[in-house]
């Protein structure tokens, strides 16, 4: 197959780093290679965050340009209007709808644009869905990351047992019966 | 042997366990953090956090003349605190294997300038590797080891950010049984005075022109013949990045040592390819190689001198390619990081913006209080400056001291604040130094450090006072406060800002992301007490917006620290 290139983007604290090992993990085990490209540091305080997952049978280079993305995964609205660029033409997003307002909104000098997911719409096929619901729901509205897993593994070639296997071998193990909630959660939406 | 998917640092790690290493010795920085974090989960070696990193590789030095195989890791700038053993342990030479590990950082992902280290590797004629992906972080680490003992060098391994926070697949296998070598007094080889000293230069150049040598038939640097019109000549994560654009329509060198470069190597393959790509990140160090072989090649009049590279900008440059994409219609405002809700820094920085003081800044998670809306740093150098700097501009008018602090963290203080604080205490500013003691190295991800009475793994330490380290400089003035508490914070840094001689505050309230750390319930805001002030909007906290004209305060992120609370005149903001 050809390199399959997925974007996991948030805003730093949301748990997009858990994400991309799941899927990560997912991808080894079908027995494909496999590079993911993380940020740490800094940029990681409450800053966009960008996290590439890139899988196939040899996979060169660990990130990912603009048109490029077959799908990205966007844990915050405005992050998924950020990033459209990346999608390659016919991809696919996947955002939650949730809202965070970055410093530059909280102190007044811009504003959060209104309708978001329905341009993001006009011009992707775009899946959108209030992860942080189904997670408060889940037990944690740190479950957000595991909840879009779910909502991604139904476009995914991987079957369900595959992903929930994974998802046991990946979180700690005191959180495992709340992110297999949150995993089937967002699954059956 | 098992495939795993291994960050590029944990690579570094798994490389440094297999290849028998003992001792490890780093000072944290990103993207070079994780080798060490790793390297302490295996018990077989020695793993600590230095207080800074020419300490770290002094340590590492000292262990590998002992006789053991042994690693310091840091980040660019570190290397830059770590030059001094660097140059003159290239002369001494090595008895165990000496690795240090350096994280470049192109694009500054987290970093304050943009160096390529490289040129350390030709200034102190130290032998450079540069893995290309996780598989070569753990190849590339056990073979330094070899070489470091084959030439009796120290050599350099080079990360750059995407190699060193990439994940890819790496094949493990089992620790090499390595033992200690015997210490044999030996002054002509380890005491590096002139009579000693003149003589080992001749060895150093000597060592050189051996290694040259090794590297024109090393498979450390290969060749892959396909189109031969276009000849790529590359190093590092470029080399993904042009195999990804030109695939089989180009041919490539990849150079996995860096320095120093073969000659006949590059002049062959040059000469089996039309047109000839240096492809590097930074700067034109390959290139310039290439130059003074007198070749022909492209290099920097078509790559740029800045930031990361890509498939697509190899893709551009070469063969002249875009791809297409979509755009939303609207202004996106930006997202840089921003301080935690709950960061202890947030009620120290509004103090000091309250005061309007000048602040001599320095590195860690504080420099994001430079940032608007607390906008309270003026300037930010590197670690430590911000208490040297302070002195030197109380130097210039003794009235700039009732104006002007420095904020440093607790572990960027013993990193190299200190001396500076030893400097204010015996030549005598009226410096107030401000210590920001969150009980851990915050940046990097929650590194232990002297101050926190932890080790790297956890267990118990020998924790450095800093209330008694100042008075021992000769500090008389220290005084502790609490940053949550908005009044006494701004209090005490008024009474020490006025006084006559040095000064030492420390604004100490443990980090907010510490899993120690216990946090109350996250705050609401009574809407029919809000009067749509914002007042408390001041302090920056992420948790705190505007809606339909009222405060709100987002429970995801709320820890209940309280500070706006006090912020809030109307005791609209209710726990």
């Amino acid at each position: 197959m050809n390199t399959y290139s997925v974007m996991i983007v948030g805003v730093g604290g949301q748990g997009t780093l858990l994400a991309s090992r799941l899927l990560g993990n997912a991808v080894i085990s079908a027995g494909y290679d496999v590079k993911v490209s993380e940020v740490h540091g800094m940029s990681q305080r409450g800053g966009s965050v960008i996290t590439y997952v890139r899988y196939g049978e040899e996979v060169h280079s660990p990130i990912i340009e603009k048109g490029e993305a077959d799908l990205i995964i966007a844990f915050e609205q405005l992050e998924a209007a950020r990033y459209l660029p990346f999608l390659k033409k016919g991809g696919k997003i996947v955002v939650n709808t949730q809202k965070i307002d970055p410093m530059s909104v909280v102190t007044g000098v811009a504003e959060y644009p209104a309708g978001v997911i329905e341009q993001l719409k006009e011009k992707a096929d775009v899946t959108a869905i209030d992860a942080l619901s189904l997670a408060v729901e889940a037990g944690s509205s740190k479950a957000v990351n595991v909840v879009l897993m779910g909502v991604v593994a139904k476009h995914m070639e991987f079957s369900k047992d595959a992903w929930k296997k994974v998802v046991e071998e990946t979180v700690p193990a005191k959180f495992k019966e709340l992110n297999l909630k949150a995993f089937d959660l967002g699954y059956n939406s | 042997m098992a495939k795993k998917l291994l960050l590029g640092n944990e690579a570094v790690a798994r490389g440094l366990f297999e290849a028998g290493c003992n001792v490890v010795s780093s000072y944290p920085g990103t993207p070079s953090t994780e080798i060490t974090e790793y390297a302490a989960t295996y018990d077989e070696m020695y793993s600590e956090w230095a207080p800074n990193e020419k300490v770290a590789c002094e340590v590492a030095v000292g262990a590998a003349i002992a006789g053991a195989r042994a690693f310091c890791g840091m980040k660019h700038v570190g290397l830059n605190v770590a030059a001094d053993p660097l140059f003159t342990v290239a002369y001494t030479g090595v008895n165990g294997g000496l690795v240090i590990g350096v994280a470049d950082d192109p694009g500054m992902h987290s970093s304050q300038n943009e160096q390529d280290s490289r040129h350390y590797a030709q200034a102190s004629k130290v032998m450079m590797l540069e893995p290309a992906d996780s598989k070569e972080c753990l190849e590339y680490t056990k073979k330094a080891f070899e070489l470091s003992e084959k030439f009796d060098t120290p050599v350099i391994l080079r990360l750059t950010t995407r190699v060193a926070h990439s994940r890819s697949l790496a094949e493990t296998s089992d620790r090499a049984d390595i033992p200690v070598k015997e210490y044999v007094k030996n002054p002509q080889k380890y005491v590096m005075m002139p009579a000693n000293a003149i003589p080992k230069h001749v060895v150093v150049e000597e060592r050189i022109a051996k290694q040259i040598e090794f590297c024109e038939t090393d498979d450390i640097n290969t060749t892959e013949y396909y189109d031969k019109k276009i000849g790529v000549i590359t190093a590092g994560n470029c080399y993904n990045y042009a195999k990804e654009a030109l695939g089989k329509n180009a041919s490539y060198l990849k150079l996995g040592c860096v320095y120093p470069l073969p000659e006949k190597k590059i002049i062959d393959f040059a000469n089996e390819c039309e047109t000839i790509y240096v492809i590097e990140e930074l700067d034109p160090v390959i290139e310039n190689h290439c130059k003074k072989l007198g070749l022909k090649v492209h290099g920097k009049d078509v790559f740029t001198l800045l930031g990361e590279y890509s498939q697509a900008l190899v893709a551009k440059a070469i063969l002249g390619e875009t791809r297409e994409s979509e755009a939303v219609d609207f202004d996106i405002p930006r997202r840089p990081p921003v301080l935690c809700a709950g960061c202890p820094h947030r009620g120290l920085f509004y103090a000091l913006k309250q005061e309007k003081v000048t602040v001599s800044g320095d590195i860690g998670c504080y420099t994001l209080g430079a940032l608007q809306p607390l906008d309270s740093i003026d300037t930010v150098i590197c670690m430590g400056a911000s208490v040297s700097a302070l002195h030197g501009r109380n130097k210039v008018n003794p009235e700039n001291a009732k104006k002007s602090v420095a904020v440093i963290g607790d572990s960027t203080f013993i990193h190299s604040g200190v001396t500076g604080l030893i400097d204010i205490a015996y030549n005598n500013s009226a410096s107030t130094v401000i210590v920001l003691d969150n009980s851990i190295t915050g940046m990097t991800g929650h590194q232990q450090n002297p101050t926190t009475g932890k080790t790297i793994k956890g267990d118990p330490a020998t924790q450095v006072d800093i209330v008694a380290l100042a008075h021992a400089v000769g500090i008389k003035r220290v005084k502790v406060v609490d940053p949550y508490n908005l009044k006494e914070t701004r209090d005490v840094i008024h009474e020490e800002l006025e006084a006559d001689e040095p000064s030492l505050i420390i604004s100490r309230r443990p980090c907010a992301l510490l899993k120690t750390v216990k946090h109350n319930p996250p705050l609401k805001v009574n809407k029919d007490k809000c009067k749509s002030c914002k007042m408390c909007m001041k302090i920056g906290c992420p948790a705190i917006s505007m809606k339909d004209g009222k405060a709100e305060i987002d429970f995801t992120q709320c820890v209940g620290c309280n500070v706006c609370t006090q912020m809030c005149k109307f005791d609209a903001i209710e726990a």
